[in-house]
């Protein structure tokens, strides 16, 4: 552990901070997006930057992610290295021709010749009441997507800590930071700096489960953890950090160890990257498995609006610790 | 809807008396499951289910003494609906075929531990059988201690066996007396080494000859039936324990061809204390492919033993004993031992049962293999 001294500060600080850090480091960075300028970004995270930085630097753009997402591509393909922000996963939908049929493949389709350096950061989620056209959890999606990296960092560390690593990738890196967690408060450390983006984390060590998550996801995961382990469960915890591609490396090693497992993840189920993880595991450690595999995702609706109904939506830590329940053995009594 | 009968636990038995419901109406089972301990006069035994399916409704109250085939409960099929009236004839489906559940860890632990998976008792989601369960199983612990008792009604049940084995079976006795001086020496050093807990008894090593040499010679290994002889499904050696209080029960150490000779202790060592505290289990006294019978501890030189029936054989050790013996034309002090075999004649010849006794002698003179 670094000695260095810590820092009170919030995972928007955090983010906020390493979009300065990127800037002034590399001049070839630019932040572009819908109200990133002016009005300081839909989560407030590049409030105060335009007055650091001046419009070159920070550049509000037109209502259209089609537009604003493709004009981060050429900018990346001329040498410049964009951090496109699109105010929320659903929106992104409307550049997906962009980031699916362009930015993923034109590496791939100009043999080698072109790259597209290029950073795309949305918020993701469900938890603060903006219903469904703003909640869902698309980021499963991205990364079916040959040609991305997806990154999701949970923790105001890997906040603070990707986005330098994202840029130096000569290939698209698609961002998504959930909704809940701008205000999540926390310690940083002084020096803090670039973290990997390539490999999952424990979170939490145990040997009885591993419980597999990303994003906002981690922390009802850890609180479920602690209240397993009141039982005599100790559950393991991966944070997924990257989804695509997938640090299957750890969560084998995880579960060879505890033999059950059990992904927990915001979107839907069906077709989801909790299938994807889970028939990973299901082809190459099928034989260190002691209980089925397990998910907890959330409900096959469109996120709904209600306080309730979007909590009933979505996985909590009660369902986790169901969920794990169901896996363990019963007591033997004789 | 599947019937669950009252099981026969040994040609001796006739009738069983339930004893306790451990399962009731409504609940999961799982095949291999406890649900009933029924009184016999070998002693209460805890009867499996050889079956999944949820308990429908249990037709025989505890306390009743009831024929070996009664129908004791009924148990719905996975996916059968509750209360389900008798499908009407000819249009019955067929009840999808059920399996155990074993994890795939457990399967692969059952394979390295030498494990017998039909006999664990499966505790995990569902009533799988988990890693757990087989560590349990393969340490030889999961069981209860029961309560010992009714010698009169053994002594009636074992003489009422052996009289039928000696009235039906034509019995052709082979003895030879084995040299296992090198083998005491072996066992003497291997214990030096070991953990008092893991000591091995000279008993085990002649279960564990009598197992391998049934899978050389499978002849005697199995059951006489109104169809001739039907080959054992594994090598279960039934072992014969004189129960404290008087009687005799010879329940199964399971598949020991396969087990090592420590898995074999342990399992001895396990099944003769639950055979004293009366908790065996229905499998394993209705399912011995041959009996050992080792009258040895009593002072006893050689032993004739009778034929428990359907069985085909069955093998009688004496005690050890110091002798002047003849090596590489030398007159030596050697511990000695006189293994006999009782065969049924209409399975196997003299023949068959001299290379059967041959086979123990070898195997029993390298200790090292076994």
């Amino acid at each position: 552990m670094s000695l260095a001294p810590v820092n009170r500060t919030t995972y928007r600080e955090a983010v906020r901070e390493a979009i300065r850090e990127a800037i002034r480091r590399d001049p070839r960075v630019f932040l572009m997006g819908e109200d990133v300028g002016r009005y300081g970004g839909a989560y407030a995270v590049s409030k105060g930057l335009l007055a650091e930085f001046g419009p070159e630097r920070i550049r509000d753009t037109p209502l259209s992610e089609s537009a604003f997402v493709g004009a981060g591509i050429g900018a990346a393909l001329g040498g410049a290295r964009p951090i496109v922000e699109v105010m929320t996963v659903n929106f992104s939908l409307l550049a997906l021709d962009q980031i699916v049929n362009n930015a993923a493949t034109l590496r791939h389709m100009s043999g080698g010749q072109m790259s597209v350096p290029l950073v795309i950061r949305m918020a993701t989620g469900a938890g603060r009441q903006l219903a469904a056209q703003h909640a869902h959890s698309l980021e499963g999606w991205f990364a079916h997507v040959p040609g991305l990296r997806i990154v999701v960092p949970a923790t105001i560390e890997d906040a603070r800590g990707m986005l330098w690593t994202a840029l130096e990738d000569p290939d698209p890196v698609l961002m998504f930071e959930h909704q809940t967690l701008y205000n999540m408060e926390g310690e940083l450390a002084e020096n803090a700096g670039p973290v990997d983006i390539d490999r999952a984390a424990v979170r939490r060590p145990g040997r009885d489960v591993t419980l597999i998550t990303y994003g906002a996801t981690l922390f009802k995961t850890l609180a479920a953890a602690a209240t397993l382990a009141g039982e005599g469960i100790e559950g393991e915890v991966i944070d997924l950090r990257t989804l695509r591609p997938l640090d299957m490396n750890t969560i084998f090693a995880s579960v060879r160890k505890t033999r059950r497992v059990v992904v927990i993840d915001e979107g839907w189920r069906s077709g989801s990257l909790s299938a994807e993880i889970l028939a990973r595991v299901a082809e190459s450690a099928f034989y260190d498995l002691d209980a089925p595999v397990a998910r907890v995702c959330s409900a096959e609706v469109p996120i709904p609006y209600p306080r309730h109904l979007e909590d009933a939506a979505v996985p909590q830590s009660a369902a986790i610790v169901e969920a794990v329940r169901a896996l363990m053995p019963a007591p033997v009594s004789r | 809807m599947i019937e669950f009968r009252m099981p026969t636990l040994g040609a001796d038995m006739e009738a069983g008396t339930l004893v306790e419901w451990l399962k009731k109406p409504g609940d999961a089972v799982t095949r291999g499951d406890i649900v009933a301990v029924v009184d016999t006069d070998k002693g209460a035994i805890e009867i499996e289910v050889f079956d999944s399916g949820v308990i429908d409704r249990q037709l025989i109250e505890p306390g009743q003494k009831t024929p070996v085939g009664t129908v004791l409960a009924m148990i719905r099929a996975p996916g059968e609906p509750a209360g389900a009236l008798p499908e009407p004839a000819g249009a019955a489906p067929e009840p999808a075929p059920t399996r155990a559940r074993i994890s795939p860890a457990a399967k692969k632990a059952a394979e390295q531990l030498h494990v017998n998976l039909d006999s664990v008792e499966g505790h995990g989601p569902g009533g799988s059988i988990t890693v757990a369960d087989v560590e349990r199983a393969a340490s030889g612990g999961g069981t209860v201690p029961g309560t010992p008792d009714r010698a009169i009604g053994m002594r009636a049940a074992v003489g009422a066996a052996m009289a039928r084995s000696k009235r039906e079976i034509p019995h052709v006795y082979l003895s030879t007396t084995i040299d296992v001086s090198p083998t005491l020496t072996w066992l003497k050093a291997e214990n030096a080494r070991r953990p008092v807990t893991e000591r091995l008894l000279p008993a085990v090593l002649f279960i564990k000859a009598v197992g391998r040499a049934c899978a050389e010679v499978p002849d005697v290994n199995g059951f006489w039936t109104e169809h001739g002889f039907a080959p054992g499904p594994g090598v279960h050696v039934g072992c014969a324990i004189a129960l404290r209080g008087g009687g005799l029960i010879a329940p199964a150490l399971h598949d020991v061809n396969t087990k090592s000779l420590d898995i074999v202790g342990r399992e001895f060592a396990d099944l003769v204390m639950r055979a004293r505290a009366g908790a065996l289990r229905s499998s394993e006294l209705s399912d011995a492919t041959i009996t050992v019978t080792n009258l040895g501890e009593l002072g006893v030189e050689s032993a004739y033993a009778v034929i428990y029936p359907p069985q085909v054989a069955i093998v009688g050790v004496g005690r050890i004993v110091e002798r002047p013996w003849v090596v590489d034309g030398r007159v030596e002090p050697r511990s000695v031992v006189t293994v006999s075999v009782s065969a049924d004649h209409r399975a196997v010849d003299g023949r068959g049962a001299g290379s059967f006794l041959t086979a123990i002698e070898r195997a029993l003179q390298a200790p090292n293999t076994l």
